[in-house]
């Protein structure tokens, strides 16, 4: 029968999605229900003098109030350095400072005005620079104390540092001397938001027999099962997380935050589920959000092009608490060559505290942000050179054998082609029709380009599995751990298994929802790492339960399994398919034509772990960070009004080697809504602090994102670079489409107003500012 | 009308004549998710930006996080559980337009509500109805191709 | 969820409306006129307004007209965005109400609401600026007309309880040339950098903006229409002239502000060059 990949299979939850019947976190109808509010903090960095709860709790259907006096603890995935409740001092606008818990929302919300707390302000640490002072204010005394969860964390004693990692490769000297051009620059690139439609939800019960029960929008739910036990010493078993459809996440919902609260809120009121909802301006500024980066960069090139030397610094402005920032730290120095081969490279990048949220995970792990820096020195270094931007590119891509910063070989099978990209794209922009075009009436249309990449940055054992149970009639229930956030990846996983089984897609059936209490672990829905990963895992389910029912059938049709083969829920005999057997007459064991039955259920079980991942040598950087890339080139063409300063954006393209498309048009829509994003963080996504680090835009009324019709026209195309050790060679695509969007868009800007860009967004007042200060020197 | 507390009021929703017991104070998009279980429409901000509570009132639509359950009596509410076999729905399927599908019945609702109100609408009027509403996961491109697959003879503009 | 209880009440007369603030006035409680509700449920929702009670004023006739009476297109106050632009009188109206917020929005926002809420751009307001215009106001006395530029000063000053019925426009003066732009920060869904709607009314032309300080004002319509400056210079002493009550905030600073202003004025300076008439 025809394979199901490679085709545009509807979503399986299609219909649910178009009738409004899909059931997401705070759809679910749970009773009896309280509501818990939070209170949050209305500074950046203050001490907590004193907490008067006495109204709050005294007023009609409050339940419980809850602060750190009740309850502290120090939470935090990498680094334990944040209480879910702020104790003594609160770090950041908008931090949880206390819980109230009622009948009602609204009584909920009441109460929480009624909580008096004095503040005695502290200095502010508003930027990077502020923190990295000689002398800084230190957001955290306690630092050194702190408990690391993994090796891989390492702060510096006195300063706001958190992380440091560390890239040392080649010769620098020789490096240096082998250049003949220099091309440095500085960039910088605000906090923004994941801003997925659906805010954050959380419900927890803690039941009589002490199991807790969690209902959570989250990408993580085994990470909430271990971290919750581990903080709050449960046994991991009581503690249950259920995840039904989430609201996307795009990273953001990857971090353990609100069930921590929630948890802790359900304890205090036993045998009730307590909804923990977001409201979009918490969501926006309580919880996590993307990193802001400070990137310097310094290039070393012949006259021909080729690069010689790099030295890199980058400091992530982590927020108050650390949360995934060491591993955006090390993400981004493992990447700092970006696709290119530099033999001589150095790259220190930060975790650096501030008064601002905390950052966590978000599409494109930090990759956006470094191929802003870098793909715009690389167009700088261009320029300089007198090289077109591709064949720059083109010249410095690396290949088969060359040492990736971390000194990993390249090869093709675990790096891709990015030199097929580069050649595609440059068709498919028409970029030798003109990269800077002078319309007339004051237009001129300019395209600018980057590349991207992207490795998956897990930890050394994150593994998947899956479980196959069968129906009477002979078809298949799957059961696997990854969340469905958004890019369709239970479909995906579907159309593996119905091409491993040879069966009919519309014979598998997929659970929606994920229980940890029944569902097979997968570390997390991040990554872009689900099909690798849980396709895998499919695979060898689908390996184990054919085992089985060729097993069975040999005995059943009397000859040797070498002689069978299976297609559309048969098996039958290879020379003669006219002696078969139906898979329901096997699903549940054999039963002989007198009754005697052996075997039983088939179950079809499939584990997965990447082999040979390493932690990272701390001094060098050496060691394997992933199995393999992703590549792809991309760019963006605006029409830019020489007069007003503003632009259009005409189009968006990307090529990427995707190793296999099992889904094109799922594929395409993925890529696309990265570039879309990409082009948010680009031309308009910032959180804007006061001068108290107060964040000032927290709604969606000033929080920008691009609308219907301001999106550009999309291109998108695929290289097929087999990935020799995935499902059918495929890689991972779902953050990809993001990363070199806004390094694109910058460079597009750049040339078409002659300016250089060097911070985000792209707004046309940056723009204008950069204008008028040339046009005064 | 006079409504002070707590108060029983009628509204007509998807067809049917309901009776909730309500507060002035509450928002249409509460009475439908928590009184009437009509989850459909979804909170995205409760503050009439991102669109993913719209509804139709009279066949047009509205931010049901912006309108008073109260104002609602006396009109006509339609729901996307008040849909059945909208052209639109099938439309966002065989386009593929929507990934979580949070921002979807808001969506559905205002691409529904202009291809019945004007099934002609060129590109500026269904950029104008559109950009009411937020989708974080898609470029948009595949909602254009679902609406414009069922607007009649659609016009490049 | 609007985290505070009150009353809800709907008349269907304007004295009834009025006799209802009046008595919820005398028993202490805080009443407010509500239109569409779009500002007064965002705002309530996290307390930046409270009140105890609502007057719900779209059942009064008299504030639904939409009608070319008398000489005068008459719009109730409680007409929403979408009805004012489809019936499209008074076109300058109908662009400038197309850029409120959005599309949906606008089938809820009303006219009155946007004069007379608390969000400081009210844009609707522009072109009833710079055209012979008057409101319909209940009042102690009963219906009284106004001349809008004595009411509208940045926002109705009305009296407490006063609430608008009508707006009057002078039918000559719906179909004049005009000109309406609206920039923003970088999105077409934002409030105003700067809002401006203009019309050449005879052979004056005229032109009011908002976003750029506190409240709309109005373009110096001596300047404007100055015999002997050349467009620059109108430009710089407008600027000038502005210059106290122009704003920073987060859709742009003062200095960019003026920039745009500058490039708005010169567009709208080259399209209606004295002698061009040509309708927009």
């Amino acid at each position: 029968m025809e394979s199901q990949l490679g085709k545009d299979i509807v979503r399986v939850e299609a219909k649910d999605k178009v009738t409004g019947t899909a059931k997401y976190t705070n759809d679910l109808d749970d009773s009896p229900m309280l509501y818990a509010k939070l209170l949050t903090s209305s500074c950046a960095h203050a001490k907590i003098i004193s907490i008067d709860t006495g109204t709050a709790s005294a007023m009609p259907g409050v339940k419980a109030v809850i602060t750190a006096k009740d309850f502290y603890i120090l939470c935090g995935s990498l680094f334990r350095d944040r209480p879910p409740l702020a104790f003594n001092k609160v770090r950041y606008f908008g931090e949880p400072v206390a819980i109230v818990i009622a009948e009602d929302e609204e009584k909920a919300k009441k109460a929480v005005d009624k909580i008096y707390i004095t503040y005695e302000p502290l200095t502010v640490v508003n930027s990077i620079s502020d923190a990295l002072k000689k002398k800084p204010v230190l957001i955290h005394e306690d630092m050194m104390s702190y408990k690391k969860s993994i090796t891989e964390v390492y702060p510096e004693k006195g300063t706001n540092i958190c992380h440091h990692q560390k890239i040392r490769k080649g010769d620098m000297e020789k490096g240096w001397d082998d250049s003949d051009v220099i091309m440095e620059g500085e960039f910088s690139l605000p906090q923004s938001d994941h801003a997925a439609m659906e805010t954050r939800s959380t419900r927890c019960i803690v039941m009589p027999d002490e199991n807790v029960i969690i209902k959570s929008s989250s990408q993580v739910p085994y990470a909430i099962k271990e971290l919750i036990s581990k903080y709050l010493g449960i046994p991991e078993g009581r503690v249950i997380v259920r995840v039904p459809l989430v609201g996307g996440g795009f990273g953001g919902k990857a971090t353990v935050q609100l069930e921590v609260l929630a948890v802790i809120a359900a304890m205090h009121v036993k045998g009730k589920w307590v909804n923990l909802t977001n409201t979009r301006e918490e969501d926006l500024v309580t919880s996590p959000c993307h990193l802001g980066l400070n990137g310097y960069i310094k290039i070393g090139a012949k006259s021909s092009g080729k690069i010689t030397a790099a030295e890199m610094r980058f400091y992530i402005d982590t927020g108050a608490y650390s949360d995934t920032s060491p591993k955006l730290a090390k993400a981004i120095a493992v990447e700092c060559a970006g696709p290119y081969h530099i033999p001589n490279i150095q790259c220190d990048c930060y975790s650096v505290y501030t008064n601002h949220p905390y950052v966590t995970s978000y599409r494109g792990f930090g990759h956006e942000a470094h191929a802003f820096c870098l793909e715009r020195t690389m167009d700088k270094l261009a320029a300089k050179l007198g090289m077109d931007p591709f064949e720059l590119r083109l010249l410095n891509v690396a290949h088969d054998g060359d040492l990736k910063p971390t000194q990993v070989k390249v090869t093709t099978s675990n790096t891709g082609n990015i030199t097929e990209c580069l050649n595609r794209l440059r068709n498919l922009i028409k970029w030798d029709e003109g990269s800077r075009i002078v319309e007339g009436n004051h237009i001129i249309r300019a395209k600018g380009i980057s590349c991207l990449i992207k490795t998956s940055d897990t930890p050394q054992n994150a593994g998947a599995a899956a479980i196959l149970t069968f129906n009477s009639d002979g078809s298949v229930n799957l059961n696997c751990g990854a969340v469905e956030i958004g890019p369709g990846m239970k479909t995906t996983v579907a159309q593996i298994l119905a091409d491993k089984m040879k069966m009919n897609i519309k014979d598998i059936f997929i659970k929606m929802e994920v229980d940890t209490q029944s569902s097979p672990l997968y570390w997390k829905t991040v990554a872009s790492m689900t099909t690798h990963m849980v396709g895998y895992a499919v695979i060898n389910a689908a390996k184990d339960a054919l085992n089985q029912l060729l097993n069975l059938a040999s005995i059943a049709l009397r000859c040797p399994v070498s002689d069978l083969d299976y297609e559309n829920k048969m098996i039958y005999v290879k020379h003669d398919p006219s002696f078969y057997i139906t898979f329901k007459d096997l699903v549940q064991g054999y039963k002989y034509p007198d009754g005697n039955s052996i075997h039983g259920p088939v179950i079809g079980r499939g584990s997965y772990v990447m082999n040979h991942l390493t932690i990272l040598d701390k001094e060098t950087g050496k060691g394997k960070a992933g199995l393999s890339w992703t590549v792809g080139a991309q760019a963006v063409e605006i029409e830019y009004d020489t007069r007003q300063h503003t632009y259009r954006l005409l189009k968006a393209a990307t090529v990427i080697d995707a190793g296999k498309v099992i889904n094109p048009k799922t594929a395409r829509g993925v890529i696309t809504g990265g570039m879309c994003m990409g082009l948010g963080l680009g031309t308009c996504e910032d959180f804007i602090y006061d001068e108290n680090a107060i964040t000032e835009n927290t709604s969606f009324r000033t929080y920008k994102m691009i609308r219907y019709g301001e999106n550009p026209k999309y291109l998108v195309d695929f290289v097929e670079t087999p990935q020799i050790d995935t499902p059918y060679g495929s890689r991972g695509i779902g953050e990809h489409g993001i990363i070199g969007i806004p390094a694109a868009l910058a460079n597009a800007v750049s040339l078409a107003a002659q300016i250089d860009v060097t911070s985000l967004p792209v707004t046309p007042e940056y723009i204008w500012r950069e204008k008028t200060k040339n046009d005064s020197v | 009308m006079q409504i002070s507390g707590y108060s029983v009021i009628h509204l007509n929703v998807n067809g049917q004549e309901v009776s909730v017991m309500i507060k002035p104070s509450y928002t249409l998009l509460y009475v439908l998710r928590e009184k009437l279980s009509l989850t459909g429409a979804k909170s995205g901000c409760n503050n009439g930006d991102c669109g993913a509570c719209t509804v139709l009132i009279d066949d047009m639509p509205v931010k049901s996080c912006l309108m008073l359950a109260v104002e609602a009596v006396g009109h006509k509410i339609t729901t996307i559980e008040g849909l059945e076999n909208a052209a639109i729905q099938e439309a966002f399927v065989r386009s593929w337009g929507f990934q979580c599908g949070y921002c979807t019945s808001g969506f559905l609702m205002v691409c529904h509500a202009l291809t019945k109100y004007n099934p002609h609408a060129d590109d500026t009027i269904i950029e104008e109805w559109l950009q009411s509403n937020l989708c974080r996961c898609t470029g948009y491109e595949e909602i254009e191709n679902a609406v414009k697959s069922i607007i009649t003879n659609h016009i490049e503009v | 969820m609007i985290p505070f209880d009150f009353d809800y009440y709907r008349p269907d007369s304007m004295e009834k409306a009025y006799e209802c603030y009046q008595s919820l006035s005398q028993m202490n409680k805080r009443p407010m006129y509500y239109g569409g509700g779009t500002e007064i449920i965002s705002m309530a929702r996290v307390k930046s307004i409270e009140f105890d009670a609502v007057i719900d004023l779209k059942a009064i006739p008299q504030c639904n007209t939409l009608e070319i009476n008398n000489g005068y297109f008459v719009m109730g106050a409680a007409q929403t965005l979408t009805n004012i632009a489809e019936f499209n009188a008074f076109p300058l109206l109908s662009k400038t109400v197309k850029r409120i917020a959005d599309h949906t929005i606008q089938d809820k926002l009303t006219i009155g609401g946007n004069l007379a809420g608390t969000i400081k751009y009210r844009e609707a307001s522009l072109p009833l600026m710079i055209s012979n215009c008057k409101l319909q106001v209940m009042t102690v006395k009963g219906i009284t007309e106004i001349p809008f530029n004595k009411l509208f000063d940045g926002r109705l000053q009305l009296e407490s309880g006063d609430f608008l019925i009508a707006i009057l426009i002078d039918q000559n003066q719906l179909n004049c040339p005009y000109s309406h732009v609206k920039k923003t920060r970088n999105e077409k869904i934002d409030y105003p950098l700067i809002s401006m709607a203009a019309m050449k009314d005879g052979s004056t032309l005229k032109a009011a903006i908002t976003g750029y300080g506190e409240k709309p004002c109005l373009i110096p319509e001596k300047i404007l229409n100055h015999k002997s400056y050349s467009i620059d210079q109108k430009i710089k002493k407008i600027i000038t002239q502005l210059h106290s009550e122009c704003k920073s905030d987060l859709s742009g600073s003062l200095e960019y502000r003026e920039f745009v202003l500058q490039n708005i004025l010169q567009e709208l300076l080259e399209h209606f060059r004295p002698t061009d008439f040509i309708l927009k």
